[in-house]
């Protein structure tokens, strides 16, 4: 594959010559912007938009949950909070999340390029994110939906609401992830600078380009799934419905194949995030660089035939099950590769202890428990006892919230004064972090708990003995959305500051540390050649880009 | 721009038009034979197919003169999706066929087009 | 017009910023079309597992369903379809070499094969609808057969529908292609459209290719 094209002398255009992107243009200019750091940004701010509102949803549960019985809403109003923080935070916060806000940034520049491979295409992402937003919130305020977000039939095909709306929100987002998986991937094949060999491209892009794969391969899958099921509901065509001789195990079968490599499409680039952040942090070349470059694509494609593991209890035969289930202890081995490889670059290196870093180093123990208690669940005779429980939902919110959620702050926080020209308050950092990884774990370390004690996920009521550790989680609820609350508060008083921070804070060695902080319009004056690989603390630093000064 | 994928002239792909007209004219007409079980009439429908897919592919997509990377794309989106059949066919065909006391088995009764069930269903989901 | 004048201009009209050169550009503008193609395979894919899936748990349905199926209009329908694949590389085959008349010609010879296929997609539904043949609950055939007849059908509108829908966004993009090429927008330089929609067009054929023996074929 003649991918690198060794030419670097590029045109400039006289007018973007100089001016940082956040400056080039009116305000206007932004909502048909092809420049994929606009872009990044615009996605930024939908998406933690997207994730307060999550976020309201997720206290009013728990809040509802600190007494038995009802506390605050009734039970069926219990049901569309759960429903909608699922729904919204899968689809519109933890999917798009890296890939499209930090990805978009970053990757271009990681890879000496000026663009994404589509630009217009990356614009015409955007807008269909929103659009399904928008969907979706008016699905949200015409009666809401109650089904979970997992929408198994035949409860979603006959229940009232505005289910075939909320669904079609889910297929038009999907869209949204299906083009800029299209786009990733030929941007990475296509767009490396000359130098820029498959095993000299940063961790972070290998994760993202892994990322695509699935993006492009399962989403495909969902679409089809929830326009069967729009057609179940309007038609009454009966695919899925057991009285009209469908089957409803058959909408898992199609519903899991999407949604088990979409969470893959959540972990990988937070992995890669982490990937780059701690050699970064550590000042010490990537141990084990191939195995993890591999990992990656290995996590991809072993996520495509695990599904299984989440339709144990569903009807599902055995021999299926045992098969899902061997196949789903294969898929912790690449993860583990990638821990061991993240701790040993650790050692012995320069380690700072910088935001980036904390969140980095939170990661590893919250995916550590994440990552293991997936295996608990993979386990079939296991799983029987707590498919279902709180013991589940404990584990995904580690890995989605605790690890990815983590990781895309990890990268937020490393990112912020390269997209924004500004230092955030370390110390009020600090403090956010704190409260941030107490309250994670005092809200959902108990669940773990609640779970294999015999708490039901998804019950609105529960017996009195599960009371305490119930208001435990609660209070933890509150210590986190305090953290969160903090660090919108700091995020936000840098934006106010003049525009101050140096090209490279961290001193890293990837070539988006070598462009200006905040970047051109165009990233570079000229496509860069990479002169040295991302990691290579142990020799001087020569940069890539001409003009680069710390 | 170079011209390096493009060298199928015309007279390829009105070679590869009669080739799909003639396979065409071939599995209708397979389509009358019995070749014993259903499945075998499938198969062989379904492999018929298969030569005419990868005519155009090869020939009207131009796979065989482009970059290997295309077809690697699709030959891989061929396989996943052969994944997302196989394996719920293995969970289908592994069931048990459990008849608790007082069902009917569902071939046995010939269920009018709506909603009565064949066996008295259990309670019916609650919902609003 | 010399095709060396013409096609350093149109590098310079078409060409994007971020590519070094045109042929960057075309290439990777073909990657991307067939990572689509690839998305659009899982689509459609999605809809043949299901139907195969269905079919193993009621086979007598499915051959009752395949019954009210026309052979011919279906054999008609695929001739139609391979015909236009292959006008439609023609096209792109005539607008790399700079011949424009032929580029037109042949783009609306595809967009008449593509009409056709429609013509008889109008004749066979509004024909099943006359019969009472609609999707699950609409079904009202009154002649008889297994009930899970309903869902063949089902499948049988979803898969067809969605896949008529494929047909005429291509007859759009293809009227799109023919005005640009009745321009002369096209040339051994930049032909880069004609070529991906002439992509899209062959897996709408693809995707024909299985639908025809699945759902007009089996006995």
């Amino acid at each position: 594959m003649a991918d690198i094209v060794a030419t670097p002398k590029s045109q400039s255009h006289g007018d973007h010559y100089d001016v940082d992107y956040l400056n080039d243009g009116s305000l206007l200019s932004w909502l048909t912007t092809v420049d994929h750091k606009k872009l990044g940004v615009m996605y930024l701010w939908s998406i933690l938009f997207m994730f307060f509102l999550g976020g309201v949803f997720a206290l009013l549960v728990r809040l509802e949950l600190m007494n038995p019985g009802q506390t605050i809403m009734t039970a069926e109003q219990y049901n569309k909070a759960f429903t909608l923080h699922g729904a919204i935070m899968v689809f519109l916060v933890i999917i798009p999340s890296i890939p499209a806000a930090l990805g978009n940034f970053a990757l271009p520049l990681m890879l000496g390029a000026k663009d994404v491979a589509f630009p217009r295409l990356n614009l015409l992402s955007f807008w269909i994110y929103v659009t399904g937003a928008i969907i979706a919130t008016v699905a949200m305020v015409t009666g809401g939906v109650d089904t979970g977000w997992t929408f198994y039939t035949p409860y979603s095909t006959t229940t009232d609401g505005p289910v075939a709306l909320m669904t079609f929100a889910a297929f038009v987002l999907g869209f949204s992830s299906i083009l800029t998986g299209v786009n990733f991937v030929a941007t990475v094949h296509k767009l490396r600078a000359p130098g820029m060999g498959w095993f000299k491209m940063p961790l972070f892009v290998w994760g993202i380009y892994a990322t695509a794969i699935i993006q492009v391969l399962a989403t495909p899958v969902l679409a089809i799934t929830l326009l069967l099921l729009i057609f179940e509901r309007l038609f009454g065509v009966g695919v899925f419905d057991p009285k009209l001789g469908g089957d409803p195990v058959l909408f898992q079968h199609f519903f899991w194949f999407y949604s088990h490599p979409a969470v893959y499409i959540m972990i990988l680039p937070g992995m890669a995030i982490i990937s780059e952040v701690i050699p970064t942090m550590s000042q010490k070349v990537f141990f084990g660089y191939k195995a993890t470059a591999f990992s990656s694509v290995a996590i991809a494609i072993v996520s495509f035939v695990v599904w299984g593991h989440h339709m144990f209890t569903s009807g599902q035969s055995q021999l299926a099950g045992a098969i899902f289930s061997f196949l789903t202890f294969l898929v912790g081995i690449p993860s583990a590769i990638k821990v061991f490889n993240w701790i040993t670059t650790m050692y012995k290196g320069s380690i700072s202890l910088a935001a980036p870093m904390l969140y980095a180093l939170m990661f590893l123990i919250l995916f550590g428990i994440g990552g293991l208690t997936g295996i608990f669940l993979g386990t079939m005779s296991v799983d029987i006892h707590l498919h279902d429980t709180y013991f589940v939902v404990a584990h995904f919110h580690y890995v989605m919230m605790g690890s990815t959620l983590i990781a895309f702050l990890a990268g937020l926080h490393f990112w912020w004064p390269k997209m924004f020209g500004r230092m955030y308050n370390e110390r009020a950092a600090q403090i956010a972090a704190f409260f941030v990884f107490i309250g994670f774990n005092a809200t959902f370390l108990p669940q773990f708990l609640l779970g294999s004690r015999g708490m039901p996920r998804r019950y609105y009521d529960y017996l009195p003995e599960f009371t305490f550790l119930h208001q435990v989680s609660t209070v933890g609820s509150w210590l986190l959305g305090l953290g969160f609350v903090i660090m919108a508060g700091y995020l936000f008083a840098s934006l106010r500051k003049k525009m101050d921070a140096p090209s490279n804070p961290w001193h890293a060695r990837t070539l988006d540390w070598q462009t200006s902080s905040p970047p051109i319009t165009h990233n570079f004056h000229e496509i860069p050649v990479l002169k040295q690989g991302p990691y290579d603390y142990f020799k001087p630093f020569e940069p890539s880009v001409e003009g680069y000064h710390e | 721009m170079s011209e390096h994928a493009h060298s199928s002239g015309a007279r390829v792909y009105v070679l590869t038009l009669v080739a799909l007209l003639i396979l065409t004219g071939i599995t209708v007409g397979a389509s009358y034979i019995n070749f014993g079980s259903a499945s075998a009439n499938i198969i062989i429908a379904i492999a018929i197919a298969t030569v005419k897919v990868s005519l155009v592919a090869l020939f009207f997509m131009h796979l065989r003169h482009d970059n290997p990377l295309n077809a690697i794309i699709f030959i891989s989106s061929l396989i996943f999706l052969g994944i997302f059949l196989a394996f719920p066919l293995i969970d289908i065909q592994s069931r048990d066929k459990i008849i608790p006391n007082g069902l009917r088995v569902r071939e046995q009764v010939a269920a009018p087009k709506q909603a009565a069930p064949a066996a008295p269903a259990p309670a019916a989901p609650v919902h609003h | 017009m010399s095709s060396e004048s013409y096609g350093h201009a149109a590098e310079h009209a078409f060409r994007q910023h971020h590519f070094v050169n045109s042929e960057q550009q075309f290439d990777t503008s073909k990657l991307g079309m067939w990572l689509f193609l690839a998305t659009e395979i899982l689509m459609f894919g999605g809809l043949f597992v299901g139907f195969g899936l269905m079919q193993a748990n009621y086979p007598e349905a499915w051959v009752a369903g395949h019954h009210h199926l026309d052979r011919i209009m279906g054999s008609i329908n695929t001739v139609f379809l391979l015909c236009s694949s292959f006008t439609m590389v023609m096209a792109v085959h005539a607008s790399s070499t700079n011949q424009k008349s032929k580029t037109v010609l042949n783009l609306l010879a595809t967009l008449a094969f593509a009409g056709g296929f429609m013509v008889i997609k109008y004749f066979e539904y509004s024909h099943k609808f006359h019969e009472g043949i609609l999707p699950g609950r609409y079904f009202s055939y009154a002649g008889g057969g297994p009930p899970e007849q309903a869902m063949f059908f089902g499948f049988y509108f979803a898969m067809t529908g969605i896949h008529g829908v494929h047909v005429l966004i291509g007859m759009i993009l293809i009227a799109w292609l023919t005005i640009r090429a009745q321009r002369g927008e096209f040339s051994s330089a930049y032909y880069t459209p004609v070529d991906l929609i002439g992509l899209y067009w062959h897996l709408v054929d693809l995707i024909w290719i299985y639908l025809f023996p699945l759902l007009y074929l089996v006995s």
